[in-house]
């Protein structure tokens, strides 16, 4: 009787023990500020659904060192008033000890004013080069740059012997990096830009634009910009029957992409991150491991397809979590460690940051990929 | 030729996009000629018509046609309960207060489509094939032809209810002067009732006829409201030819202005050409000037 | 008590609570809430100018707020302005144009206004998004510097909560004198009956542009003031969203009201940061808070909290006579 008793008595506190390990140690503060709501909500949602579920995870399996990482999440709207207030609450009301996000370019340069002063490490989300050009103390990101994505294409470009090229990105700050990045790079590239078009985020047809550089003479349209829009020029290029090479950002590698242009999505080639063809990767690639393990457990809890915008949440949660095992949990000596990653095998890539750079990502990082059969395979 | 074959084309795009803010402006412009009131939250209908279509499509399973109809009926029903809740109970409103209503209107019924629907876009079939058509040169696909048909059959009809029907033409009075209207015996309320119930069909049958070209999503009714708001003025706030060459005037300028002069500049270029008419012919472009009543 | 002087009672009232606040949240994230609250009961007040006062409706006053942001961020990083010269500056111009657009813009009435000042507003945020190599686009423009006097720069959330509220303080007392003024009656004249008023010998139309002015102008010394605060400013922050929040923030204060102005700012800063419990409703909430009150509380919290005070009143004095 006893006996029972007793192993009832030991198998329920193992059972508290390991559901909360961090019995009397307080849980580590983490801040996160994604774009949920708002027009960037297609990056916010999916890094939000991922930060929790890694930080689910964690917690589950003991936690860092025993305590438990508590993720405090504030909706940013994408707007840099809200992202400022929401940072500011992070740091004086909820005391984090690091911050992951923003989602967006825009809403970081507004914030890392704020997370200098107080001395609190922050690893974007986005992607904007200038985020970490010139290299500021305490941020990091884990988005690859938009530079690397623009150099994968020119140099795909340059292989098929194409220089002239039309550029047609979206208005927005997604597409202003990208139209940016494309003209610094194509001198070096060999590749002359002939025509340079923009559209609106929410415009719905681009007949115009294509018929315009129809009249050029481009060999190629690179176009930058998230979904809808480029579905849509898909769709219309296929309308006008222009017959030259399609390429698209990574902004998007996703499912929903071939889901929305259909037919028209066939041999369009884009860069992207290895998420997307986990499972066409060798099994020699260092990072297959994480890729296939990411997109099965998004998969499992949110019945959605994991991408590699939830995947840059992913890298930041992780790489805070090797930085706190490593240096504890005061924000300078998670900074300090964080400077110190060395071949982070992550979902973006392969991060190695150090003193100069606080991007610590390669032109490996992207792959190209071409839509077949409606579905994705690799170009060589 | 290649500049020919490329202004047929420009013109061609235009005309489409020109018939997809017609059909909106036709929304606004019902409502207004029966209460004065300008319903900011036309665009959320063309949105519902467009994400209802797909919900009782994917999500029930249905085939096109029943799922077009239920569709339309649905928001038919959200515009209907939209008056009754919120525009009848207001009596004596200062045109203030109803933008404002009906912009919290808008604000509501999208939040509560991206709640429901979640924030992804979708792509909705085509009715007929996206196989191109070519015309002179230039391409449009069967789908436009869609919207082409669609816009006139509503035109004509309206243009009937307008001048033979009996509740058409007691909408008109209701329009010209409520309160003669109520002294000869017309039910008023039930003609604002009734202008709710038109428009929010014409502007989800809009939504529903676009969606396989342009997507759709909770938010697409902001942008696509306003630019149908635009044809509504161009046109001189007329429920019948005006606001739909307005509309294919706005479409036919954006996308010239595109190809032309500036594709960043597109969308300027149709709210310009809005503050230009507003300042000069604040009655349209194409209506009689009307003095003024005090 | 003259009515004038109860009215400069209560301002000084509200000056001294306005100053002694943050010695109750000292060091919280509250102060930066304030900041903030601070910059939109300014916004509020000079669209209630129009709003409340003239009795004309704007649906793009975003648009000038963030020509003010953008001319003092522009003019101080790209050019090197001192940011206070900057402010003067951005004012001026802000001042120009909008007595420029103000003459036929305000020559339309109702919905058709409501339409133009819409238009005007997009066209600006498009001209904001476009001109990259000026305003640094969608992206946004970062690096302005804080405001100084001296070495002493407001660079902290403290010391920018006095700055903010030194100015909107500064436009809460132009807003009472000049309601209170000869121009005040004019305009509230123009507001019933903008004929009759024109038969008295109001020049309406030179009155309501000149208001214009003036809001716009002040709007425009929000913008340079939350540039310099923040020190990165981006489009999105300046949208038809933005406008849109701001009559609200007018409509549930109470129109005409000051007090109401700086209700409803306070509010509608405050709420998203409370209903960040409800995650993506918030913006239902909103939605339903902006029906409700229109169709409920027409004349705003201020005129609510009066009848409120009526009834409890009224109250009072049945349950006196029913002792007696």
């Amino acid at each position: 009787m006893s006996g029972i008793r007793c192993r009832v008595f030991f198998s329920l506190l193992f059972v508290v023990l390991t559901a909360c390990p961090a019995l009397g140690a307080p849980p580590v503060k983490i801040g996160a500020l994604f774009s949920i709501t708002g027009p960037a909500s297609f990056l916010g949602e999916p890094e939000r659904n991922t930060a929790q579920m890694v930080v689910d995870e964690i917690n589950k399996a003991g936690g860092i060192k025993g305590r438990t990482l508590e993720l405090v999440t504030y909706d940013t709207q994408g707007d840099a008033t809200k992202a400022v207030q929401a940072a500011t609450r992070l740091i004086k009301e909820d005391k984090v000890v690091a911050i992951i996000g923003p989602s967006t370019t825009g809403d970081t340069m507004a914030v890392i004013p704020l997370v200098e002063k107080a001395q609190i490490p922050l690893v974007s989300c986005a992607a904007g080069i200038k985020i970490t050009e010139p290299v500021k103390k305490w941020v990091f990101k884990t988005a690859q740059n938009d530079s690397l994505a623009v150099a994968r294409i020119y140099e795909q470009l340059k292989k098929r012997k194409i220089s002239k090229i039309a550029v047609l990105t979206v208005s927005d700050s997604f597409g202003a990096s990208g139209r940016e990045q494309l003209t610094a790079q194509a001198r070096s590239h060999g590749i002359q830009i002939v025509t340079d078009e923009t559209y609106g985020p929410k415009d719905t047809d681009m007949t115009a634009q294509l018929t315009k550089i129809r009249g050029t003479q481009a060999q190629a349209i690179v176009c930058w910009g998230t979904n809808p829009g480029p579905a849509i020029i898909a769709r219309n290029v296929k309308q006008l029957g222009l017959n030259i090479p399609l390429y698209m950002s990574h902004g998007v590698s996703s499912k929903k992409f071939i889901e929305l242009a259909g037919d028209a999505s066939e041999g369009i080639i884009l860069p992207s991150g290895r998420v997307l063809v986990a499972n066409l990767l060798p099994n020699s690639d260092p990072q297959k491991k994480n890729l296939q393990k990411f997109v099965k457990d998004y998969q499992a809890r949110y019945k959605a397809e994991g991408d590699h915008f939830g995947g840059h949440a992913w890298d930041a949660v992780m790489l805070l979590k090797g930085a706190i095992e490593r240096g504890g949990d005061s924000p300078a000596a998670i900074r300090d460690q964080l400077e110190q990653t060395r071949n982070f095998s992550g979902i973006g890539g392969i991060f190695n940051y150090s003193a100069q750079d606080h991007a610590g990502l390669t032109m490996d990082a992207f792959v190209l990929v071409e839509v077949k059969k409606k579905g994705w395979a690799l170009v060589k | 030729m290649e500049t020919a074959s490329q202004i047929v084309q420009y013109l061609l795009s235009g005309l489409s996009t020109g018939a997809i803010y017609a059909l909106i402006g036709l929304g606004f412009a019902v409502i207004y000629n029966a209460t004065g009131i300008i319903n900011f939250a036309q665009g959320e209908f063309v949105m519902l018509g467009g994400m209802l279509t797909l919900f009782f499509l994917t999500d029930m399973n249905l085939p096109l046609v029943p799922a077009v109809m239920l569709a339309i009926f649905s928001s038919t029903a959200v515009g209907t309960a939209f008056e009754r809740l919120a525009i009848r109970p207001l009596r004596n409103a200062t045109p203030l207060s109803l933008v404002i209503i009906t912009i919290g209107a808008s604000i509501l019924i999208r939040g509560q489509a991206m709640l429901l629907w979640g924030k992804d876009t979708h792509a909705l079939p085509p009715f007929s094939g996206s196989d191109p058509l070519e015309i002179a040169g230039a391409t449009i696909l069967p789908q436009h032809l869609w919207i082409f048909a669609v816009t006139i059959v509503i035109i004509v009809a309206s243009r009937l209810f307008f001048t033979y029907s009996i509740a058409g033409k007691a909408m008109r009075a209701c329009a010209y002067n409520p309160r003669a209207a109520g002294l000869v015996g017309i039910d008023v309320r039930k003609m604002v009732l009734f202008s709710f119930v038109i428009s929010s069909a014409i502007g989800s049958m809009a939504g529903i006829i676009v969606a396989p070209l342009t997507m759709t999503s909770y938010d697409v009714g902001i942008l696509l409201g306003l630019k149908g708001f635009c044809a509504a003025i161009i046109g001189g706030m007329s429920s019948g030819l005006g606001t739909v060459i307005g509309g294919l005037l706005l479409g036919v300028l954006e996308s010239l202005g595109a190809g032309l002069i500036s594709a960043s500049y597109k969308d300027a270029i149709a709210f310009v050409v809005l503050l230009v008419i507003l300042f000069v012919r604040p009655e349209g472009v194409f209506k009689k000037t009307e003095t003024e009543r005090v | 008590m003259t009515r004038e002087k109860r009215k400069f009672l209560a301002f000084a009232l509200f000056t001294l609570a306005v100053l002694i606040a943050p010695l109750f949240f000292q060091g919280s994230y509250l102060v930066n809430v304030m900041v903030f609250v601070g910059i939109n009961t300014m916004l509020a007040v000079a669209l209630n100018l129009l709003l409340g006062l003239a009795g004309q409706i704007s649906l793009g006053h975003a648009a000038f707020f963030g020509l003010g942001a953008y001319l003092s961020g522009v003019l101080t990083t790209a050019y090197a302005v001192g940011p206070w010269s900057a402010m003067a500056l951005s004012a001026v111009a802000v001042g120009c144009l909008s007595f420029l657009i103000g003459f036929p813009i305000l020559k339309l009435k109702g919905h058709y206004l409501a339409m133009a000042t819409l238009g005007f507003g997009i066209i600006v945020y498009i001209l904001l998004n476009e001109t990259v190599d000026l305003t640094g686009g969608p992206s946004g423009l970062s690096g302005i510097p804080n405001l100084s006097i001296g070495p002493w720069a407001f660079d902290s959330d403290e010391k920018n909560y006095y700055l903010i509220w030194g100015f909107t303080l500064l436009t809460m007392l132009l807003s009472i004198n000049l309601s209170n003024s000869r121009i005040g009656r004019a305009l509230r004249a123009i507001h019933d009956s903008e004929i009759a008023a024109r038969v008295m010998g109001v020049n309406a139309r030179l009155l309501k542009v000149q208001v214009f002015a003036i809001s716009a102008i002040l709007s425009a010394l929000a913008g340079s003031l939350y540039a310099s605060t923040m020190t990165f400013i981006a489009p999105a922050s300046f949208g038809f969203n933005v406008s849109v929040e701001l009559v609200t923030m007018v409509i549930v204060g109470g129109l005409g009201s000051i007090y109401g102005s700086f209700l409803g700012a306070g509010i509608l800063t405050l709420l998203p940061e409370y209903l960040r419990v409800l995650q993506d409703y918030d913006i239902v909430v909103y939605g339903l808070l902006l029906i409700v009150m229109t169709m409920f509380m027409p004349g705003g919290l201020v005129s609510g909290i009066r009848r409120v005070e009526a009834a409890a009143r009224a109250g009072m004095r049945g349950k006196d006579r029913t002792n007696a």
